[in-house]
Order: C-alpha cells, then structure tokens, then sequence
C-alpha cells in the first residue's frame, strides 16, 4: 500500500527546522498510538496463544473446529458447534438486517423531508447506543414469548414436517433463529447509518446527469447513487457482520446455549463468544478453561475472516461499480 | 449443646481480656457483658478509648461461590459493629475461580460450592474445609392448575435424559395418583452456566440414575443429552415461567423468594418432601454417620431422614492449616467463629439453612486445626 506521507515536504530538511513546529514529534507520537493497536493485536494473540496451548495440545487446531463433543465432565472439547451457531446466527442476521437498514440509509439520505431528517438519524444512532444486555433482556421478555406464539409455532407447525429447518418442537422458543432477529436488530443501526452517510457524500452532478436524462427519483437512486455507494455499503454491511459475530450478552440470554448442529433454526444451538462469557468464569478443570480459551482464538480467526472477506468485497465491488 | 450465642460472648470475651483489641467493645451491643465482665481486671482494654481511630486495622480478603454472597455480605457489614478494626472484602468470582484464588495463594480465604478434588488438595497440603451454610436446588416446573407435582430421582433424570418427553408418561404418573397428568411435551431447562447448582443437581441425578451417571455424570456444566440452556438462575426462570411444560431447576433461595411451585423429591425413606429450610437441613443430619472428617461431602440423596430434601449440599469456605500472620489468622477466625454460631438467624432471615447443630460440632473441631508457626490459634470454649 503506498503511504501518501502529507509531511514530505519537510524531507530533506535538517532535523531542526523539523523539530521547528513540532511536525516530526506528532508524527512520532501519531505513530506511536498506531503501533500500540498492532502491539495490542498481538499481544491478545500471544495470550490467547499461549493460555489455549493445553487444549491445542490435546485436540490439535484441526480436531478442536471439526469436533462436536463439548462434554465438561469427560474432557472431550470441540468447537464445530459453537462454529456453526456463530456463523448461521450471524448470517441469520446480516440477510434480515440488510435490506430494511439499506432502506432507511437511502430514506434518510435522499427521501427524508428536512425537518424529519434530524430526529430520525439521531433515533437510528440511540438504537446503536443500547447496551446489549438490554436487547437481551427484552428479547427474553419481550421478543421470545410474542416470536414463540407469533412466529415460530405456527410456521413450525404448517411446514415443519416438509421443511427440516422449520422443524419443530419450538417448546422455549430459544434458538438460531430468534438469535438472529435479536442480532439483526442489533446491527440495523451500524448499516443504516453508514449506508445513509455514503449515500449523502455521492456527488450532487451524478444524480443532476441522471435528472437531465429525464430520470425518474427511483431510478436515480437505483443507477447513480447505489452504485456509486456500494462499497460504503457493503462494508458497512460488513461492520455489521462483525458485531453480530461477537456479540456475547443478547445472542447468550436468547440462543438456548445448547453446544449442538441441528438442522431446524427454532432448536436451540449456541455461539463461541456466548460459550465463553458463560463458562469460563467456572470451568470444570484446566483443559474446559483452555478450550475456551482455544476458542477464543478461533472466534479470533473467524472474524479475521470476515473481515479479509469484506476488503476483498469492497475492494472488488469499487472496482466494478460504474459510478465513479 | 449450649446455646451458640452464649458461647461467642464467651470466647469473643475471652479474646477481650487477653490480648485487648476489641476496639469498641461496649458500641457492640453483644458483648457489652463481657466487655464489663473482663474489662475491669485487664489494664488493656480498660485504657482503650472507643472512639479512638483504628490504626491497626486488619484487612481479608476472600473470593469464591456466589451462592453464599449475600450472606457473607450481610455477615461482614454486621460483623463490623462487633469488629471494627476487621475490614472483610469478599467477591464472588465464582466457585471455580475462588478455588483458583485459594490454590495460588491471593487470597486469605477462599470460597466453592464444590470441594477441593484430591487434586487440587495436592497443591494446597492442609487444605481446611469449613462448611457454613447449606444449598439446595429447587426443581421447578410450569404447568398451569398442577400443583404439588411429585417426582422420584430416577424419573427425573429420565426426563432431563430425553426418555420421557410427555407429562402423562405413566412414569410420572404412576408417581401423582393425586393428579390427571396433561398430554404435554416436557421441556427441560437447565442452567449454562458452569454454576454449583448444576453440580448438586447432576450429582444427585447420578446417584439416583445409573443411566445418568453412565451417560452425563457430575460437574457444574455438562453435556446435556436434551434442553434449553438458561443464563443464571434468573434466565432458567424467565425460560420456565414462559414456557408452558417447562421444568428446570433453580437455587431454593431463589425459587423461595420468586414463589414459584416446586416439585416434591421423593428421598431415601421413600417420602416426597418438598424443599424447605428445615428439609434441607435434616438433609445434612442425615448424612452424619457417613460425615468424613475433613467435610468433604456431597450431601445429596441422604441415607437417613424422615423428611430430608435429597437435592442439597453444603457451601465451604476455604482455609489454610498453617498460616503465618498471626493477627490476621485470629481475625478471620473470629469472623467465621461469629458468623457460625451467631450469624445463623441472619442466614435464616435470607432463607439459607444453618449447619444443623451436630456438624457444626465437627466444623468448630476444624476450625481448631489452624496454626499459626505450630501454635493453635483457636480453641472451642466449653
């Protein structure tokens, strides 16, 4: 990646005139903070690293993420399960959360009357601001017996038998699917403000070309401002996805914490940040306590993914999009 | 047996005459007999001005079980009118991390639901273990118009194994003649957090079911064959109370308090006894012919006791034999002394069972074993 440096002009200079303004002792110090994100960074790797090496030892990385047994009292630790129940929920969540937010970027950005505008953005951003231990209990109170009775008994009982993933029994109603509308709640806020931010920064002359072309509101913000956005979006979007996929407290009061694959999304299944905040603080022995550590680690790797997976999105979607 | 509140003035008495640190003693309504009593004969204390400021104040610290936090609390705060040079911090990490606490030596006491294994009693040599009050578990359920449900061991544990999975099996049936059990799915609730409670409960399931005991066995989590995980004893409650057929289980201070109904566990005498303060400590008596010395027991499925609740266990705090400061060992001794013998009815009043009379006994006999440079630091007045 080039470094535009904005203190070249100083190059050259001796270092006294440099030290003048004090430009080289802010960059240092700017620098200094940078380098303690990649210190911290590795320091929780190496922590992780270290505090996970009992149960890498035990089960290796590859028989830890492809094992399915969670059993405290045998000693038998695999995170599949905690795996699958981060990615689905978090999955879950992006696909409910994406359009509406996507919509409400485009509404507040383009569509909103003026005087609107202000107290809707400012609403959007208080629902980010909700501790999330709050979005927990108000899905144990609140969301879990209306989704029970509302949602999942009656689709599990019209089409549980010909579709596995709405299988019933619902019974508590705890499980991936209500994980992940309390998740999608959640991250709306995080991609409905970006969308709308991206979307208020794409340059008036686009949408005039396209209202001189004899355009259509819709179809201006169809062909010029989306495209013009998409990467915005995608990696608001993708901010989303992160948060969903570590989010501890609301996914761990509503998911049912059942370390388990089932086909059907009303059984309950569990996360690998809920596991953790709900175990560690009373494990079993020191393997359980290094499993979890090991899962930390692999939650870690998870997001890492996702996040490689998202510059590569919006590094190939800025590419391809047409608007610029 | 004497009167356990005479017997604290008495040897918190003696403590006054002999080495004259009880700062305050007359503000302390307790020990305002002794304190005239003793004071006059022991230049000491009668030199000591109440409202002189500590200087020598003794810190504790101590971590462990959250169980027993409110009691310990409500311990502490009292025990500073009778102590007020003796400053008690007490967290409650949980019982996993208190035991870690103890072992690695942070702590002045420590704090489990579970006792030390004999492994980790082989890192802390001379591990003591001093029970203060007894747990139990509630199990609760919800079943709209069925009260006074009554279960035995084994068909409990057949319900949370995933073998019974209707309200009207003839299992449970069979068990309430009393009732005309609905055709309902059971759904069982348990708790995901690693919690003591889950311990005591797995453990009395294994005692009462081979097949529980084969497939699942004791720990304070495990790998539940079927159910709903609930977050703490509030998000097993919250996933009962809204889940009609539920069943899940609950700490009975908790279901106590909430008011929630209760199933009646049939014991060793064939009896169902719902859980009750008095049930749960017959509990303990009945173990006492098969008390180890060292309290180191599950006291769940008692063999005797007419009417003892079977899904109980004691709480310990954890303290070293050999200890090396000699004030601080004599305070902590004093606050556990207090809190045993006159800190029962606080207990009661928080609906936590006291030890019953007779393990108290042994537990006052523990309590002499500590030492500090091989000298005992405690001894029982008679």
């Amino acid at each position: 990646m080039a470094l535009t440096d904005p203190f070249a002009r100083s190059r050259g200079l001796r270092l006294r005139q440099r030290l003048q303004h004090g430009d080289l002792i802010f960059w240092l110090v700017a620098l200094g903070f940078a380098l303690l994100v990649v210190a911290l960074l590795l320091i929780i790797v190496a922590v992780t690293w270290d505090g996970s090496r009992e149960a890498r030892e035990t089960f290796g990385i590859v028989g830890f993420i492809t094992s399915t047994d969670w059993n405290p009292v045998t000693g038998e630790f695999g995170a599949l399960p905690a795996i699958y129940g981060t990615v689905v929920s978090s999955m879950i969540a992006l696909v409910l959360a994406a359009p509406p937010a996507i919509m409400i970027g485009v509404f507040l950005s383009d569509l909103c009357p003026a005087r609107l505008r202000a107290p809707l953005s400012l609403m959007v951003e208080l629902l980010a601001a909700i501790p999330s231990v709050v979005y927990g209990m108000w899905g144990v109170f609140v969301l879990i017996p209306f989704y029970r009775t509302f949602i999942a008994s009656p689709i599990s009982n019209a089409v549980g038998d010909q579709i596995p993933i709405f299988e019933g029994p619902v019974a508590v109603g705890r499980g991936l699917l209500v994980a992940g509308i309390i998740l999608a709640i959640m991250i709306l806020p995080t991609i409905a403000a970006v969308s709308r931010d991206v979307l208020t920064v794409v340059p008036t002359h686009q949408k005039e070309a396209m209202l001189a072309l004899g355009a259509t509101r819709w179809e201006v913000i169809r062909h010029a401002q989306l495209p013009y956005a998409r990467a915005g979006i995608v990696g608001g979007m993708m901010l989303g996805l992160g948060r969903a996929l570590g989010e501890t407290m609301a996914a761990l009061m509503v998911i049912g914490n059942m370390p388990r694959i089932e086909t059907s999304l009303f059984q309950p299944a569990t996360t690998a940040a809920a596991q953790i905040a709900s175990q560690l603080p009373t494990t079993e022995s020191d393997l359980h306590a290094s499993s979890l550590i090991l899962m930390a680690l692999v939650l870690f790797l998870i997001t890492l993914a996702a996040n490689s997976i998202a510059r590569l999105l919006v590094w190939n979607v800025s590419r391809s999009s047409g608007g610029r | 047996m004497a009167n356990p509140g005479d017997r604290a003035e008495r040897y918190l008495g003696q403590r006054t005459s002999r080495r004259g640190f009880i700062r305050g003693a007359a503000a302390a309504g307790l020990l305002v007999t002794a304190g005239t009593a003793f004071g006059g004969c022991d230049p000491d204390s009668a030199e000591v001005d109440p409202d002189a400021p500590d200087t020598g104040d003794i810190t504790l610290t101590g971590s462990g079980a959250t169980f027993p936090d409110p009691i310990y609390q409500l311990w502490i705060d009292e025990f500073r009118s009778v102590r007020p040079d003796i400053v008690i911090n007490y967290q409650s990490v949980g019982s996993g991390q208190g035991k870690r606490d103890f072992i690695n030596n942070v702590t002045d006491f420590g704090s489990s639901d579970a006792y030390l294994t004999d492994e980790e009693m082989a890192r802390v040599p001379g591990a003591l273990h001093i029970p203060t009050v007894i747990g139990a578990v509630a199990v609760t359920y919800n079943l709209e118009g069925f009260e006074g449900i009554q279960l035995s061991g084994e068909t409990l544990a057949s319900m949370y194994l995933g073998e019974i999975t209707n309200w009207s099996d003839p299992r449970i049936q069979e068990e309430n003649p009393h009732l005309e059990m609905p055709d309902h799915d059971v759904a069982t609730i348990f708790r995901s957090d690693g919690a003591g409670t889950t311990w005591i409960f797995t453990d009395y399931l294994a005692k009462v079911s081979d097949a529980w005991a084969e497939q699942v066995g004791t720990g304070t989590s495990v790998q539940w064959p079927v159910g709903f995980g609930g977050e703490k004893n509030a998000g097993v409650m919250a996933s009962v109370q809204q889940t009609p057929g539920s069943i899940g289980y609950v700490e009975l201070i908790y279901s106590l308090v909430i008011g929630m109904p209760v199933v009646a566990l049939r014991n060793r005498q064939g009896n169902y006894v719902p859980p009750t303060l008095e049930s749960v400590q017959e509990a303990a008596a009945g173990y006492l012919d098969d008390l180890p010395d060292d309290l180191r027991v599950s006291i769940t499925d008692p063999p005797e006791g007419e009417h003892a609740y079977p899904v109980s266990g004691l709480t310990w705090i954890l303290l070293r034999r050999e200890r090396e400061n000699r004030a601080e060992t004599e305070a902590l001794i004093d606050f556990i002394y207090w809190a045993l013998t006159e800190g029962d009815q606080l207990a009661v009043d928080l609906h936590y069972s006291p030890l019953p009379d007779e393990v108290l006994d042994i537990t006052l006999g523990l309590l002499e074993e500590v030492h500090v440079d091989g000298e005992q630091i405690f001894r029982r007045p008679d």
